[in-house]
């Protein structure tokens, strides 16, 4: 028998040693998150002001990852499938959000602040149901049928949607970039000494909450939640229970499209966008995802905000830092280093699949 | 029976041919399909001319230069075909290890280091000239031995994750290696620079293959590709050489110990190592070799383009070099090489003249090159829900296939409970 048998499964007695005696991989991973605490330090010591105020740029940038990174959760969790087109119903739905609440309700800066909301409401509702609606067609259409197929063949027919979604996205909006920044104007809602919160800040980040109240609910207490809690953990069994496997599996994505909406209106109302930051944005947020440990639904909440955290102190933050150029390149490091310390994320528990 | 195997037997050609066909050797019947589209390959600059233009859809005949791209894009989707169709793991960056190879011929044989002067059988560049200029023949091995190292160094860590995590960190690679080629113009802490990748410029010029002086009054061989009168014409050549030797190695390594162990691991891992394949080593051994050939590759393209630029490694080189390994079968070399020349023809110019041809000839006003990634991904999922197996299936893979029960859970892990 060779030592690499079933790396992923240790047995009792190896999963006590480990405890008992830290292996070299963990501190290795000590090391790396001491260091990043050290940069962290370093940074609020010379300027605390400057460092909350990129947090908070960080928080609302989180806010848009998470919900990005739940629907990459729930469908895993159900599927065991990383859903490439996600990110891209995402880019497609903030564009058409702008369509919707730019071209079609004619919103501007200078709208009457109770229309706004309105209009902005509205905005989420249609976003959210075109989103659904997507993310329903690409189930419905394709992952359905290849369902007792191998899982790689799901996988690549994932990345096959992510093309055509995000084509779609450039057949209809071109390759200009789109955004509905100034909806919202940028002054300060309310500070707290030298700390001022933005408006649109505080707007991403009051939306973002109920939405994940929201999620919370319909997933811990309906019983469509529980039927998809019940279909993640075993399709088969959960079918001789009356669970309707299909129907819970439409509602997955549907609620995962829902907020791949809501994501994509309020990116578009902090940043611009266009037909392809759907894929740097998924990856990121399936990054996230991992990041929390995948499956796990306040775990991609986590991974999000973490993730918005890391790339703002990355971009704003003033010593010691790669800057923006280098944003993408360390969040697929921490991707990589989630995976090789600790492939279960922060959050979730060691499945056999994860190691 | 052997003959189907190569899937180039002609079939319906009428009852008496087939008969003849029979009574042949099973080694001749081997041969003659393979001796056959060789020759149709290799004589293709000689005969090129005199192919008929304004043919119905596809408008002309790829061009030689485009069967050069065609031919490399066919070595990298068979060095991948080696991760992928061999051993069942999912790489989504191999584009990284392409560019490794196009960079190592970029720092290797060109002027970019012009704080240095060293020459080791460079052909028809001035001795006076600075830079590094090795001869591309000797960079070919070089950049396939440092992407090898590359594979190995990025598989070490990673291999031991199932899956589509395996996926997921070869795409992280894959976006970090072209961003790093981007960046890493200055790569000197301080003050001062240190220019190790030009960033988004990228390195160009670099040195064209040849075989120098002493060669040519010889054997007759061309000193250097670039400056001679047929370019094009030399450059397929030598492509299709390398192809051919990439085929053969990949050919022979499937059926060797290696390849068998590889299988294994790709039909189904836990049960591999049951039986004592060696897990970890089996699949860096893929890996390194299939990053091999994509240096290789890689380095040979950046020596035809005469450059090695950062926005050429992008996630979409991944996906079409993927998409060519589904699409002709994973696992069948043959499969893979079609599915590679039609592939690469219909980005480099067929999608243009074929879309040009819709938009003359038929009510339709489109431009597909505009969305033709759009439609890759339509060819990928209509492949997937119809016929997973691919163009030419590989003989084993299709079995499988066709026994059902194994085919859900075998090919890539199990399935999660």
């Amino acid at each position: 028998m060779t030592v690499e048998a079933q790396p992923e499964q240790p047995s009792p007695r190896q999963a006590l040693g480990r405890r008992r005696r830290p292996s070299v991989t963990s501190i290795i991973g000590l090391l790396f998150v001491g260091l990043i605490v050290l940069w962290l330090l370093r940074n609020f010591v010379s300027d605390p002001e400057l460092f909350i105020e990129i947090s908070l740029i960080g928080l609302t940038t989180g806010c848009v990852y998470a919900l990005i990174a739940l629907g990459y959760t729930l469908v895993y969790g159900i599927l065991q499938l990383i859903n490439f087109a996600h990110g891209d119903v995402f880019a497609l739905s903030g564009l058409v959000a702008y369509s919707i609440s730019i071209n079609l309700l004619n919103l501007t800066g200078d709208t009457a602040t109770i229309a706004l909301i309105g209009g902005l409401f509205l905005t989420l509702v249609l976003t959210a149901a075109f989103a659904a609606s997507v993310n329903f067609t690409i189930e419905f259409l394709a992952y359905r049928r290849l369902r007792d197929q191998p899982r790689l063949t799901m996988l690549i027919t994932a990345v096959g949607m992510s093309f055509i979604v995000s084509n779609i996205s450039l057949y209809f909006y071109g390759v200009g970039f789109y955004s509905a920044s100034n909806l919202i104007q940028a002054g300060a809602a309310f500070s707290i000494g030298d700390i001022t919160v933005r408006w649109n800040q505080l707007v991403v980040i009051l939306t973002t909450i109920p939405v994940l109240l929201i999620l919370t609910w319909l997933v811990k207490s309906t019983k469509q939640g529980k039927g998809m809690r019940a279909v993640a953990q075993d399709q088969d069994a959960a079918a001789m229970m009356g669970i309707n496997v299909n129907r819970t599996i439409s509602f997955t994505f549907i609620l995962a499209g829902s907020l791949a909406g809501a994501a994509g209106l309020l990116f578009l109302l902090l940043y611009n966008m266009r037909f392809n930051t759907g894929f740097e944005l998924g990856l990121i947020a399936f990054t996230a995802a991992v990041l929390g440990g995948i499956g796990n639904l306040a775990g991609a909440t986590l991974g999000g905000i973490l993730i918005g955290l890391i790339q703002s102190w990355n971009e704003g933050l003033t010593h010691w830092t790669a800057g923006g150029s280098w944003t993408r390149s360390i969040v697929f490091a921490i991707l990589i280093a989630i995976l090789v310390f600790r492939p279960e994320g922060l959050l979730g528990e060691r499945t056999p699949e994860g190691a | 029976m052997a003959a189907e195997g190569t899937g180039t037997a002609p079939t319906g050609l009428g009852h008496r041919v087939r008969g003849a066909w029979r009574q042949l050797p099973p080694r001749a019947r081997n041969l003659i399909p393979g001796i056959l589209v060789l020759s149709v390959a290799a004589l293709y600059p000689v005969y090129y001319d005199s192919l008929p233009t304004g043919v119905p859809v596809i408008q002309s005949f790829p061009s030689v230069g485009t069967a050069v791209i065609m031919i490399v894009f066919i070595m990298m989707a068979v060095g991948l075909n080696i991760v992928v169709g061999y051993c069942g793991l999912l790489d989504l960056g191999y584009v990284a290890f392409y560019a490794v190879g196009a960079y190592t011929a970029g720092w290797l044989a060109s002027g970019h280091f012009q704080q240095v002067k060293f020459h080791l059988g460079s052909v028809g560049i001035s001795s006076e000239t600075r830079g590094i200029h090795l001869n591309i023949w000797f960079i070919l091995v070089i950049a396939g031995a440092l992407t090898a190292l590359a594979g190995i160094l990025i598989g070490l860590p990673t291999l031991r994750l199932r899956g589509d995590y395996l996926a997921i960190v070869t795409l992280g690679f894959g976006e970090i290696i072209p961003q790093f080629v981007n960046n890493a113009d200055d790569v000197k802490p301080g003050p001062g620079v240190f220019d190790l990748t030009a960033g988004s410029f990228g390195i160009n010029p670099i040195d064209a293959p040849g075989f120098g002086q002493s060669l040519n009054s010889s054997l007759g061989l061309p000193i250097n590709f670039q400056q001679s009168f047929d370019r094009v014409n030399l450059f397929y050549w030598s492509a299709l050489t390398l192809l051919l030797i990439t085929i053969f190695c990949s050919v022979r390594l499937r059926d060797s110990r290696l390849g068998r162990a590889w299988v294994a691991i790709r039909e189904d891992e836990t049960a591999a190592a049951a039986m004592g394949v060696p897990l970890m080593r089996t699949k860096t051994w893929s890996y390194a070799i299939g990053a091999f050939f994509g240096g290789v590759a890689g380095a040979y393209y950046a020596s035809f383009k005469s450059g090695a630029f950062p926005a050429d490694f992008y996630f979409n080189i991944s996906v079409f070099l993927l998409c060519m390994v589904i699409l002709g079968g994973m696992g069948s070399v043959w499969g893979v090489v079609v599915a590679g020349a039609i592939l690469t023809w219909l980005n480099q110019e067929g999608l243009a003249n074929i879309g040009g041809w819709l938009n003359r000839e038929t009510p339709l006003r489109f431009d597909v090159t505009e969305v033709q990634f759009g439609l890759y991904g339509v060819i990928i999922v209509l492949m997937m829900i119809f016929r997973p197996v691919g163009l030419i299936p590989e003989s084993r893979h299709k079995r499988e296939l066709e026994e059902g029960g194994l085919a859900s859970d075998t090919l890539y892990g199990e399935r999660h409970e």
